[in-house]
């Protein structure tokens, strides 16, 4: 251990198929901005074993650590080994603030690891500040469908944990220039093996993007009529370099893959352009989209409540305005993204 | 095969208000029901009980306010044969740690348990934390966002997890805490006959000195977290409307337009 290192802000870095995935840089844009808050070291905790070259990434955007947790997991999929070896690591280095993503790994992981820690831990924050009188971490979040943000604090207890939701910040600009120092740490498991074994991983490719981590999300609701019709979305979401997503009533009418379902009873989404088409707006809905950061909404009725939370509001029948507007914008040159 | 399936009792409508003092919800007056997400879990541990035979059990498991009875007795009607109330004025405010410390304790005095069923979220908290977080702390195998359970044998139960662009089969040693999705199953509906056949069973309630649980890890006291304030956002947005009409083609240019300066301001 190294005790020059102890306390700082600290971001765990989101792996998935033995690489460093891009939330990890937004979670450090996060960090950075609450370290030089506190004025602290800004740390990226890392479980599994990933190319070199990816940990000197994590410093490029802006970690002066990278602590490499050696031993914990063959891919760092058996999450209690992770979470062990977590417990430990934070143990020796006692960091004030710990944020993970609030994706299906980073809200596992610190939901087991606050427990073993005894700390408190606030899930799918979307802003976070320091409190200046106390140097605590303000923790705010949704709730309640989106009607109430609630800002959260752990007072007594370290560290600090939270979860962020994807997407809620850039990533800092890359500096490849930046100097940080990468710490390799075994993982105290005391010979204990994983209770989890995994078998198998099934890539899905529809979703190979998940809706969560979306910048522009195309989404369709019982107004598209059809099934067929969701092949026009896909269309348009690629034109727009984006995915597709869906309200529950396409969901349980089989247009759309349930890992589309957008709202209480399933993902909550901050794209930063949600357009939806034949989607009325029940709030159940509107709970899992209520911050994105545009709205646009096609509908005919022009009293749907999708237009209370608009930006922009066509009111238009979808079979003429969607097949016309992809039309118009393959006109304009295909992927207007460059993508 | 003992199993356990935890439910919250959470409001039913969208009119939920919250104390600007307290930061908590106000619970009066509002309708209540089972967390949807929960019916998944329940469904699930009643058709494997059946699956099962044996002296396989189901056991449902509470905590909130006296009037969170009606939940387990929901529960009851769903086809669970025995249920629990954890409930005691200490447990006022609980953050998540707090609540599933007395999930746990009320586990073990019942228990123990092979396998127990949580949701993925509630829909009022919706942090999806007590769950994993119960499971660690009854050192059970911890699995989320469990989409299908294949087997249940030998010490074992094998299921698969939705992750980002995929899935997972994984198999874990019992005891397991599950947290389950909606993709699972589909609840059965609720007859009035089943309901009528529970109205009258006997609920025990739990208290935090029948689990044992010291004060300082009760309610408010027991919780790491405080919140601070709680604002109401402005949810509805200025919106700017175009009316098709009879003109389409400039609407579609128009939307064209601004899409495509959307997408290009990301890019930058
Ligand atoms: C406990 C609970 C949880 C729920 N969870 C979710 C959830 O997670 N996500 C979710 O989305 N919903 C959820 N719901 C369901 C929610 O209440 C609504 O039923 C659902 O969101 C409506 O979906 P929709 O907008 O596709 O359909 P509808 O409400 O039927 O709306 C269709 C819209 O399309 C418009 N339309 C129809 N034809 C056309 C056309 N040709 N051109 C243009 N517009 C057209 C109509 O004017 C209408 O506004 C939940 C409900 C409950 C009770
Ligand atoms: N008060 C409670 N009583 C029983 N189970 C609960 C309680 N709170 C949460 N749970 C369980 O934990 C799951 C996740 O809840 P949450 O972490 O609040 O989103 C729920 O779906 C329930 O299965």
């Amino acid at each position: 251990m190294k005790a020059d290192l102890k306390k700082g802000v600290w971001t765990l870095a989101e792996i998935r198929h033995g690489r460093i995935h891009e939330t990890s840089h937004e979670l450090l844009a996060w960090g950075r901005s609450l370290a030089d808050k506190l004025g602290v070291r800004l740390a990226s905790v890392v479980t599994a074993p990933v190319p070199q070259e990816d940990l000197r990434e994590l410093v490029a955007f802006g970690a002066d650590v990278v602590f490499v947790l050696d031993g914990a997991g063959k891919e760092g999929l058996e999450t209690d080994l992770v979470s062990q070896g977590l417990a430990g690591l934070t143990r020796d280095y006692e960091p004030d603030v710990f944020i993970a993503s609030a994706t299906t790994a980073g809200r596992t992981i610190f939901s087991i690891l606050y427990a073993e820690l005894e700390t408190g831990l606030t899930a799918d924050c979307t802003g976070l500040d320091i409190d200046e009188a106390t140097g605590m971490l303000l923790q705010t979040r949704p709730a309640i469908g989106g009607n109430v943000m609630a800002t959260i604090k752990t007072p007594l207890r370290r560290p600090q944990m939270c979860t962020v939701r994807p997407r809620s910040k850039k990533p800092l600009g890359r500096d490849g220039a930046r100097q940080g120092e990468i710490v390799r740490e075994p993982a105290r498991l005391e010979g204990k093996a994983s209770r989890l074994q995994i078998l198998k991983t099934i890539a899905d490719e529809s979703q190979e993007r998940p809706i969560t981590e979306a910048d522009v999300l195309v989404v369709g609701g019982r107004g598209m009529g059809q099934a067929k019709n969701f092949q026009l979305l896909e269309r348009l979401a690629h034109l727009l370099g984006g995915q597709v997503g869906a309200t529950r009533q396409a969901v349980d009418m089989g247009w759309a893959p349930y890992a589309a379902q957008i709202g209480l009873s399933g993902k909550t989404v901050s794209p930063r352009l949600y357009l939806s088409f034949g989607v009325s707006g029940a709030i159940q809905h509107i709970a899992g989209m209520s911050t994105a950061e545009r709205v646009i909404a096609v509908n005919r009725d022009s009293e749907a409540p999708i237009f209370s939370v608009a930006d922009l509001g066509i009111v238009g029948d979808v079979g003429e305005v969607l097949p016309a507007l992809i039309a118009e914008l393959e006109k304009r040159g295909g992927h207007i993204d460059g993508a | 095969m003992r199993l356990a399936v935890m439910i919250k009792q959470v409001p039913a409508t969208d009119t939920v208000k919250i104390d600007p003092e307290k930061g908590t919800m106000i619970r009066e007056g509002l309708e209540m029901e089972v967390n949807p997400l929960d019916l998944h879990a329940l469904e699930a541990a009643v058709t494997w009980r059946d699956r099962l035979g044996g002296e396989a059990e189901v056991v449902v498991f509470s905590m909130g306010p006296p009037s969170a009875i009606k939940a387990i007795r929901s529960a009851l009607a769903f086809g669970c044969d025995r249920g629990f109330l954890i409930s005691d004025r200490l447990f006022g405010g609980s953050d998540t740690l707090a609540t599933a410390r007395a999930l746990a304790a009320a586990l073990e005095k019942e228990g123990p348990f092979d396998l127990v069923l949580c949701g993925e979220r509630a829909t009022d908290g919706e942090t999806g934390q007590v769950g994993p977080a119960l499971g660690h702390l009854m050192k059970a195998s911890v699995v989320t966002y469990v989409n299908e359970i294949t087997e249940i044998a030998e010490g074992r139960i094998t299921l698969r997890r939705a992750v980002e662009g995929g899935s997972q089969v994984v198999r874990a040693v019992l005891p397991a805490q599950l947290s389950v999705v909606k993709e699972l199953n589909r609840p059965r509906l609720l007859t009035l006959r089943r309901k009528q056949a529970v109205r009258e069973r006997e609920i025990p309630v739990l208290t935090a000195a029948d689990l044992g649980l010291p004060v300082e890890w009760c309610g408010l006291k027991g919780s790491p977290t405080q919140v601070v304030s709680v604002k109401y956002p402005e949810l509805v947005r200025s919106c700017e409307m175009i009316h098709v009409g009879a003109d389409l083609e400039r609407a579609v240019t128009d939307l064209a337009d601004i899409l495509t300066k959307e997408v290009a301001a990301h890019e930058g």
